[in-house]
């Protein structure tokens, strides 16, 4: 990774180009050509630095969303997660260290689907799930510093 | 700001990211049945309507050497939660900040934090320096490291986009 894939990743994370070749832009400011920035993004997608380049959406603007919490027995862990993430609606799903072991976040259009979903899990599974739908959010998503230097 | 159905499309694509091609806007308005010009302006207008929170490249943390993250938690009286919150949210160690309900018994914490970091001791001493700096010694508090990553994907708002437009 050289100096320009370091400062594509650092600093196109807010106030992307709206202009027509969005690309040729960042090139400008990089002293690329477009194809080049097209190339070396699409080089950082495919080796996982890059999830994509477009929008993240204030919560509840569209549809309904939530975090959800379980508490799986160690030896269900595998069989757990997986039925989770069989869900489309299921986007993040992490393991943390605690009692309540399994982390989720559910998407979908409607806040109906999401109870729906958290219901067929729970369902499924056997086991309580906890619903902890966000009442407030504090953080202005500036994106995330990666602090080369 | 009322979403039409098209806007919803447009998030739906814009979710997905934003293809490599010259003209990305007027790649996803062809699949919309949208033109480049009115592609542009939603999402301005969305973006100024603060439903886009953030519009560019969308990095992995993990995947660039910020291996480990905590869920940073801590039960704070309702009257005051807003407040801290909002002080958190500003500090530069925290990724994200959440007020969410408590579920009593299992569950007490209503403030949640983000924390990322190289690793393990990077995120310990970033909480240990919130909770100095914040005064958070004298409220109950938890730190979730995540061990396994199962599922990690851009949300779906789940419309798909309309055949008709497609086609």
């Amino acid at each position: 990774m050289d100096q320009f894939d370091q400062r594509l990743l650092n600093e196109f994370q807010q106030d992307f180009p709206l202009a027509s070749r969005p690309y040729a832009v960042l090139g400008e400011r990089l002293g690329l050509d477009e194809d080049e920035v097209m190339d070396r993004l699409a080089r950082l997608t495919r080796g996982g630095s890059v999830s994509r380049v477009g929008a993240v959406f204030r919560p509840h603007t569209v549809g309904g969303s939530t975090l959800a919490a379980m508490a799986v027995p160690d030896h269900r862990l595998d069989e757990v997660a997986d039925l989770v993430n069989a869900f489309p609606e299921v986007n993040h799903n992490y393991q943390r260290e605690h009692r309540l072991n399994l982390w989720f976040v559910v998407t979908a259009p409607s806040k109906a689907r999401v109870a729906e979903v958290l219901a067929e899990i729970s369902a499924r599974a056997g086991l309580k799930v906890l619903d902890l739908p966000l009442l407030e959010h504090f953080h202005i998503d500036l994106g995330f510093d990666l602090k080369w230097s | 700001m009322e979403l039409s159905d098209s806007d919803l499309a447009l998030v739906s694509a814009l979710a997905e990211g934003l293809p490599l091609v010259s003209h990305p806007y007027k790649a996803v308005g062809a699949q919309l049945g949208m033109d480049e010009a009115e592609v542009v302006e939603r999402i301005q207008a969305m973006r100024d309507a603060g439903i886009i929170r953030r519009f560019g490249i969308i990095v992995r943390h993990h995947e660039l050497g910020f291996r480990a993250n905590a869920m940073s938690v801590w039960s704070i009286p309702e009257d005051v939660v807003s407040e801290v919150g909002r002080r958190l949210g500003d500090a530069p160690e925290v990724t994200l900040c959440y007020r969410r309900p408590p579920r009593l018994p299992d569950w007490p914490y209503n403030l949640f934090c983000m924390i990322h970091g190289r690793d393990r001791t990077a995120v310990e001493e970033s909480i240990a320096a919130l909770v100095r700096r914040f005064d958070l010694g004298q409220y109950p508090h938890a730190v979730l490291f995540s061990t396994r990553r199962f599922k990690q994907t851009g949300a779906r708002y789940g419309r798909p986009i309309p055949r008709a437009a497609a086609e």
